[in-house]
Parts: structure tokens; C-alpha cells; sequence
């Protein structure tokens, strides 16, 4: 039979490059020269927690305008830039980080890292650009609005983490997007943007040091001496009983449910005790036995599977389904009886055996491309994980009993106090 | 692209193409058949996607629930799917466990069960499936726009099926189509990664050499009459935007017109993988307030198929003000000859995308099996030569032929607001 050749190679101490500019900025750096192409990814402390309810949508504003115009080039110009060397990148935003990524033949990365420099520092937010893309971001919400899935996401999130900022859609509302200024928008740049919390990471064909040269000469002297520091996040409400609401859409085929509570932040010691857990409720296999109990053996819903979402603050652990309306109910009851099942006897030895396996297995298959590196050494960097961590990994899975599991369902799941979310005909 | 590749043809007439790549410890498996919904006739569509679904319920030796459990506890990732011109499966694993994929592969070619209590609730499961997508106006839109583009020819109907076929096929449907495409004759086998050609392809034929070969499956084939005249329709539903779909017949993948083609889409709509806010339609439509949105594709098909323009529309302006201004557009490519710098620009984004594309073992493999269903493997080898070879004269005639309003269909969205 085949005879393996190539190494596993994990992302470690050895192997990634890093360095703190003087100005704060962390540079982490990996190479890969199976592929001529660079990707590069990070964030920095910008996010949508510094936003009032009124300007809801503003950093999301913000990290849309950032390539609309700079104090040196337009916005057609900077893409025409981009598009002529079949580069691209991009600015997001979300509670906590504004983050950004973009990849490019490795010819091409100082200009990359050029127009990310001066997107960073000088935007000029150009008063047409701004219209436009206003445009486009309202109509993107009224797309939103049509969205079963995004409805009821948005109905769980408000339900679940209500008078916290997780409870708030980042994207706003239609009436905050329309208040916005561009002096609001001036304004977040100049307090939030800056050097100071900022992470990058560069894989791909070029030695970390030269990488983290170009990062330097394009970003190493910029200065923001007020940039204001983040802020730290409020504790969220308990959940005291079972929460419902229906969000109303018409004209639709299919409904879709969230079913969820708080789940474990990414640097909680539950963290992977719970991650294995929900493995074997919602994604093992043809997802999990949620998968098995409402499309395989019922046939309900196409797709069905619960999800872990930890991130710095408290978590989502969640179960969603799309259904014919007429099911919702009926699905309900069977994922509640699949939770109440999972927190009384937890899971068995073979499904967990299964699970750990399946995370060791995968690992290699998530670090294979450049964007998947870059994306494992942020999490690194963000959630403290120890530069070894990969390497650590399989240890750290096997490490994790059907006790540990238990106690972490028990922890975050509580079948009486769930929050259910619907959003259909 | 570097690194050459096996091409072997079992005597079970089975293809099988190798392609060893040692970057990683992994190995993707790709299983194509020639098998799509254009091999559906009315009264049987949605066929082959279901088919696939019943793929994944089980055989003697790998029953529904186990087979699954067996990939996903090797910590493999695997999934399949279906065009309109061919089913593909695959699977994506840690090298030393591909044993496992192909044994289950080998196994499925022919022993698939097709239970009856498992045909019932994949009824149900596929039907939501559908209905998950009507949920969608572009779903909606697309699906009668490819309707009135095909009269004759089976693009014409959506893979998944029409709901009336999924409530009427049967079990024995399902089995005899299951039958009839699943033979080795009708199969390519293609694997890339880290493996010894030598090695794999001896386990390759113990496997699936002993399958035996099946009658050459019937393809449909009506192929569709030109179109004589615009078709321009309009939908309503749920919602408060406008979408414009536009659709022109366009060659298929071996037609040598289909480079220029792909040029033109890269000057219109900007190159596949890649953002779009300098291409020709972008600046025309969305810079100067006509749309929000635009987007250009097409599918590299067996028979000729369509170039898509979607069209996400401002809500300030009529679909129709859009649509016009599109049109001075492609007149201009029609009238003008581009400059060569722009091909030269194609050229080498389309070599970015592939650069991206070798970063990732399963990509590579997807490759070798998805070029064979329509070409050969030097179809995918040669692209960039090809591209850099298209001229400005190719492009503009390209223009003039394929992009006649006369021979084009509109579809147009009109939203009639949240109260449905």
C-alpha cells in the first residue's frame, strides 16, 4: 500500500517567526515555498464594542470604507493595483478586533502590504464612496431582513445576550447605518486605530525575516499616541428560563432554529472538553446525533448540527436546523430530547475515542494552505495558546475523558433554560 | 502544475489518473462518474442528485451510520456533489488511512443498498433541501432563467429537481439509475498527494479492476435550437430588492472560442477568485450608481451553456435604466478593440489563482477528474498558455458573436416588499 513520505509539520517555536515592533506591533511569520503565493492575515483592536446603539455599524462602516480612498490613491486605484496581479485583501470587523487578510504571489507582497499600510493609516473616507457603499450596506440589511437563517441568528443573539454588546448585530440596522457621518467614521479611525494591539501574520514563499522586514518598512513608524485601549467586556445576564421568539417573515419555504445557551469562552480550561463534546451532539460524522436523529432517521431538515462559537468573551454553544415550517415543532422536541440525553449521560467511550481521533486526523488537513496557517498562528497569538501548541495538541485531546466532557455539558447546558429562536413563515 | 501526472486505464476500461505531490502527509481521492441531471428525463428529475444522497446510506460492508463514523474517525473530510454534466466524490485523509477510501469507494461502485425506509426519509431531507433554497430570490431567478434558456436541452431543469419528480421517483428508479451510471467504464478515478504511484495504483487494481464493466451508459443529448429573439420575464416575491439576471449561450469547454470567452469575463466581470471593482461592468454599474452589485460567470460545460451576469440592483433606479447601460458596455467590446496589456492582465491573475489554487492537495486533485468529465488533463495544463495567446481580435469577435441580444434571456426580480 502507499508508503507515506512527507512529514507532518506543525506550526512550532522553531518554525514561527516572531517579533514586536517598537511601535507594538506583533509581526508572526511561517514560510512555505511549496507554492509561489504569500497570504497574510491579522487585526487590531477596532471593533464594534466602542460603538453606541444609535451609530450601531460603525466599525463595520469603518473596516468597509478603508480601501474606498486613501491620502494616495483612490479606491479604483488601489484595486486596479490589487485586481492587475490577481491580488486581493479585505477589511471585517467584528465585537472586539477589525481584522484583515489577503494573499498574493510572492512577487507582489510588498505591494500588498503597501496598500494595507496606507488603508490603515490614511483613509480619506471620500464622500461619494461612502454614499455608495451606504448604499450597498442597506441593501444588504434589507437582504438580511429576507434571511431566515440571519433573522433567527440575530432573534438568538438579542435573546441570549440581552443588554450585552454579543447582543448586537454587527452589521446595524437600517436606521443606524443611514445616521452615520463621515466624521463618525473620522472620529473611530483617529481614537481606535493605531499600532498598539496589532497582529499580522505572513506565511508563505518568503523567510520569516524578510517578511517581517517588509512589515516594518511600511508599518513600523506609525504612531498613534491616543489610540484608546480596549475595552473590557460586561459580564451577560443569566438566563433564568426558556426563552422563545418567532421572527416573522413572509413568503417563505423553509424556517430556520437556533436552539442555544452561553457556551465556553477560547481560553476557558473547558474549552476543549466541551469542543469534543459537541463534537459527538452536532458534527462527528453526518453531524453528530443531532444530524442522525432529525435528517437521518426522521428525514426533517437538510442540514442540522449543533456549533461551539468561542471567541475572547463568553461563547454561543448552539444547535441550528433548516425545516419545513410545518416541523419546526416536532424538531424542537427532538433536539431538546438529544440535549437532556447528552447532559444526563454524556457521551461513550467509543463516540468520544472517535472524536479525539477525527481532531488529530484533521489537523494536518487545516494547516495545509497558507490562509489555514495564517489562521492557526493568530489563534495562537489571540487566545495565548503557547507557540508549541500544535504541537501539544494531540496530547491535549487525548488528554480529555467523558468526565471532563460531562462536566462541561453540564456546565453550559441546562435543557429548562434554553434560548429558541425561529425565523420562517 | 509542475509535478506530471499517471493516466492509466484499467481493463475494466476505469480511468485512473495519479498525481504524487509531498508537501503534506495528506492524500485527496476524487471519484467522478459521468452521470448529471442532463442525463434526466422529464418525470425523472433530481435523479442524480438523489443518487448521490443514497450514496452516503449505505452497503453490506459499510452500513448507513458506519460509514461515515469509519472516514471521519480517521480525521478525514469527504463530501460529493452534483452538476449538471457529472457526480463526484471525495475524499480528503491523513495518507496512511486512503486504504480505507479505497475500499469504501470500490464497495459503493457496486453494492449499494438503496433501502426503502432510507429512499423515504432522503425524500423528505431532499425536498428541504429544495425548499431551504427557494428561500433564496436568486435561486428563484436563476432557476427560471436556465428554464427559459433550454427548451429542448436538459440544462434546462435544476439539479436538484423539480418537487413533483421528488415525490414521484421511486426506489427502483433510484436503483436502476444507480445501476446504469455506476460502472467502471463510466468512472475516473483520480488521487493526489503523498503516495508512491507504483504502490497505489497495484492497490488501485486489486480494488477495482475485478468491478465489472457495465454497458456504455446513454447520455442525452437534444442539443438545444438557437434562440431567435430576446426572452425577458419578470418574477415577483418576498422582499425589497430588485435582481437582473442576464444570460447569453456560450460554447462549451473544448470550443476554442471559450479562451477569448474567459478573457471577456475577466475584462467584464473580473477574473474567477478574485475581487471585481475594477472590471468594465463594476465601474459602469456599480461606480456610477446603476447596481450594487454585479457579478459574471460561466461553467465549463460538455454542451454549450450560458454566461450569467447577475445583478444586484440600486434601488434608486430601474432594472431596465441598468440593463441599458450594461448594454453600452458590451458594445463597446463589440465596437472597440482592447489593448493587449489587458490580456496580459488576465494572464497573470488567472496564474495567481492557480499559484493559490496549488497551495492545496485537494484542489489539485479536484482538478485531473473535473477537466477529464468534459476535456483532458492538458486542457488544465495549457490554460495559461492558452489565455496568453488570445488576441484583441479574438476577444472582440468573441463579443460580437456570443453576446447578441437577440439570443439572450432576462430575468428580472421585482420585490413586492417584507409583507410577502
Amino acid at each position: 500500500m502507499a508508503i507515506p513520505r512527507a512529514k507532518p509539520s506543525l506550526p512550532g517555536p522553531k518554525d514561527i517567526y516572531q517579533v514586536v515592533l517598537s511601535n507594538g506591533i506583533t509581526v508572526l511569520a511561517r514560510s512555505n515555498f511549496n507554492s509561489p503565493s504569500v497570504s497574510m492575515g491579522g487585526y487590531l483592536p477596532a471593533g464594534a464594542i466602542f460603538e453606541s446603539d444609535q451609530k450601531l455599524g460603525l466599525a463595520d462602516f469603518v473596516a468597509s470604507s478603508l480601501m474606498r480612498g486613501t491620502q494616495t490613491r483612490s479606491f479604483d486605484a488601489i484595486y486596479n493595483e490589487l485586481e492587475s496581479v490577481g491580488a486581493s485583501m479585505g477589511f471585517d470587523s467584528g465585537v472586539h478586533n477589525t481584522s484583515f487578510g489577503g494573499r498574493s504571489l510572492v512577487e507582489d507582497l510588498p505591494l500588498l502590504l503597501k496598500l494595507l499600510s496606507e488603508s490603515l493609516q490614511t483613509p480619506t473616507f471620500p464622500k461619494d464612496e461612502i454614499e455608495r457603499l451606504r448604499a450597498q450596506l442597506l441593501t444588504g440589511l434589507s437582504i438580511r431582513a429576507q434571511g431566515t437563517s440571519e433573522m433567527a441568528d440575530m432573534a438568538f443573539d438579542q435573546m441570549l445576550f440581552d443588554g450585552h454588546p454579543y447582543a448586537r448585530p454587527s452589521d446595524g440596522f437600517p436606521e443606524t447605518i443611514q445616521s452615520i457621518t463621515r466624521k463618525d467614521m473620522r472620529e473611530f479611525h483617529r481614537l481606535f486605530f493605531g499600532p498598539r494591539g496589532l497582529v499580522i501574520a505572513i506565511v508563505g514563499a518568503i523567510h520569516p525575516r524578510k517578511a517581517v522586514a517588509e512589515v516594518e518598512r511600511v508599518l513600523g513608524g506609525w504612531q498613534v499616541p491616543g489610540q484608546v485601549e480596549a475595552q473590557v467586556l460586561p459580564p451577560h445576564r443569566l438566563i433564568k428560563k426558556t426563552l422563545k421568539r418567532h421572527h416573522t417573515i413572509a413568503g417563505k419555504s423553509q424556517s430556520d432554529l437556533v436552539i442555544g445557551m452561553v457556551g465556553p469562552a477560547r481560553k476557558d480550561p473547558e474549552y476543549m472538553s466541551a469542543s469534543l463534546g459537541n463534537s459527538v451532539l452536532g458534527q462527528f460524522g453526518m453531524m453528530g446525533r443531532i444530524g442522525d436523529a432529525v435528517r437521518e432517521k426522521s428525514g426533517l431538515a437538510y442540514y442540522a448540527y449543533s456549533s461551539l462559537n468561542s471567541g475572547l468573551g463568553p461563547g454561543t454553544w448552539e444547535v441550528n436546523a433548516g425545516v419545513n415550517p410545518a416541523n419546526l415543532k416536532n424538531v424542537i422536541d427532538l433536539i431538546g430530547k438529544e440535549l437532556r440525553r447528552f447532559v444526563k449521560h454524556g457521551v461513550t467511550k467509543q463516540e468520544l475515542t472517535d472524536s479525539q481521533a477525527n481532531y488529530i486526523g484533521r489537523l494536518p488537513l487545516s494547516l495545509e494552505s497558507n490562509r489555514g496557517v495564517v489562521s492557526a498562528v493568530l489563534n495562537i497569538h489571540r487566545y495565548d495558546l503557547g507557540m508549541d501548541y500544535y504541537q501539544r495538541y494531540e496530547g491535549i485531546v487525548r488528554g480529555t475523558t467523558r468526565a471532563d466532557v460531562l462536566e462541561a455539558a453540564r456546565k453550559y447546558i441546562d435543557p429548562d433554560r434554553l434560548v429558541i429562536a425561529t425565523a420562517g413563515p | 502544475m509542475a509535478n506530471p501526472i499517471t493516466q492509466v486505464t484499467l481493463k475494466n476500461d476505469m480511468k485512473v489518473m495519479l498525481k504524487e505531490i509531498h508537501t503534506a502527509p495528506i492524500i485527496s481521492s476524487w471519484l467522478w462518474f459521468r452521470v448529471g441531471s442532463r442525463d434526466e428525463p422529464t418525470g425523472k428529475t433530481g435523479i442524480s442528485h438523489w443518487t448521490e444522497h443514497m450514496q452516503f446510506k449505505g452497503t453490506k460492508k459499510f452500513p448507513a451510520n458506519k460509514l461515515d463514523k469509519a472516514i471521519s474517525r480517521e480525521g478525514g473530510s469527504w463530501n460529493a456533489s452534483t452538476s449538471h454534466d457529472s457526480t463526484r466524490y471525495y475524499e480528503t485523509m491523513p495518507a496512511d488511512k486512503i486504504d480505507l477510501v479505497l475500499r469504501l469507494e470500490a464497495d459503493r461502485m457496486q453494492n449499494s443498498i438503496f433501502n426503502e425506509k432510507e429512499v423515504a426519509s432522503e425524500r423528505t431531507v431532499i425536498i428541504s433541501e429544495r425548499e431551504g433554497s427557494q428561500n433564496e430570490p436568486m435561486f428563484r431567478l436563476g432557476e427560471a432563467v436556465q428554464h427559459y434558456a433550454f427548451r429542448v436541452h436538459p440544462y434546462h431543469h435544476e439539479i436538484i429537481g423539480d418537487v413533483a419528480d421528488l415525490r414521484t421517483i421511486t426506489r427502483d428508479d433510484l436503483y436502476t439509475h444507480y445501476r446504469r451510471y455506476y460502472v467502471p467504464n463510466n468512472a475516473v478515478l483520480a488521487i493526489a498527494g503523498d503516495f508512491e504511484t507504483k504502490s497505489m495504483l497495484k492497490r488501485i487494481k486489486e480494488l477495482f479492476e475485478r468491478i465489472p464493466k457495465g454497458a456504455a451508459p446513454p447520455r442525452l443529448a437534444r442539443p438545444e435550437p438557437e434562440q431567435k429573439g430576446e426572452l425577458r420575464f419578470s418574477m415577483e416575491g418576498p422582499g425589497e430588492t430588485t435582481f437582473v439576471q442576464l444570460a447569453y449561450h456560450s460554447p462549451n469547454a473544448t470550443d476554442p472560442d471559450y479562451f477569448p470567452l474567459q478573457v471577456l469575463d475577466s475584462l467584464l466581470n473580473g477574473a474567477s477568485g478574485l475581487s471585481n471593482k475594477t472590471s468594465r461592468l463594476y465601474r459602469a454599474l456599480v461606480d456610477n450608481g446603476y447596481a450594487v452589485d454585479v457579478s459574471g460567470w460561466s461553467d465549463a460545460s460538455i454542451d454549450p451553456y450560458l454566461y450569467r451576469i447577475t445583478i444586484t440592483n440600486h434601488p434608486k433606479r430601474k432594472p431596465e435604466e441598468t440593463i441599458a447601460v450594461l448594454d453600452a458596455e458590451i458594445k463597446k467590446l463589440q465596437d472597440e478593440l482592447i489593448n493587449s496589456d489587458e490580456i496580459e492582465r488576465a494572464v497573470k491573475q488567472a496564474r495567481a489563482v492557480f499559484a493559490y489554487g496549488s497551495e492545496n492537495i485537494t484542489h489539485q486533485a479536484f482538478w485531473m477528474g473535473y477537466t477529464a468529465m468534459f476535456s483532458t488533463y492538458g486542457w488544465f495544463t495549457t490554460y495559461l498558455n492558452k489565455l496568453a495567446k488570445v488576441t484583441p481580435q479574438d476577444v472582440q469577435r468573441v463579443a460580437r458573436k456570443y453576446f447578441q441580444s437577440s439570443s439572450r434571456v432576462i430575468g428580472i426580480y421585482i420585490p413586492k416588499g417584507n409583507g410577502g
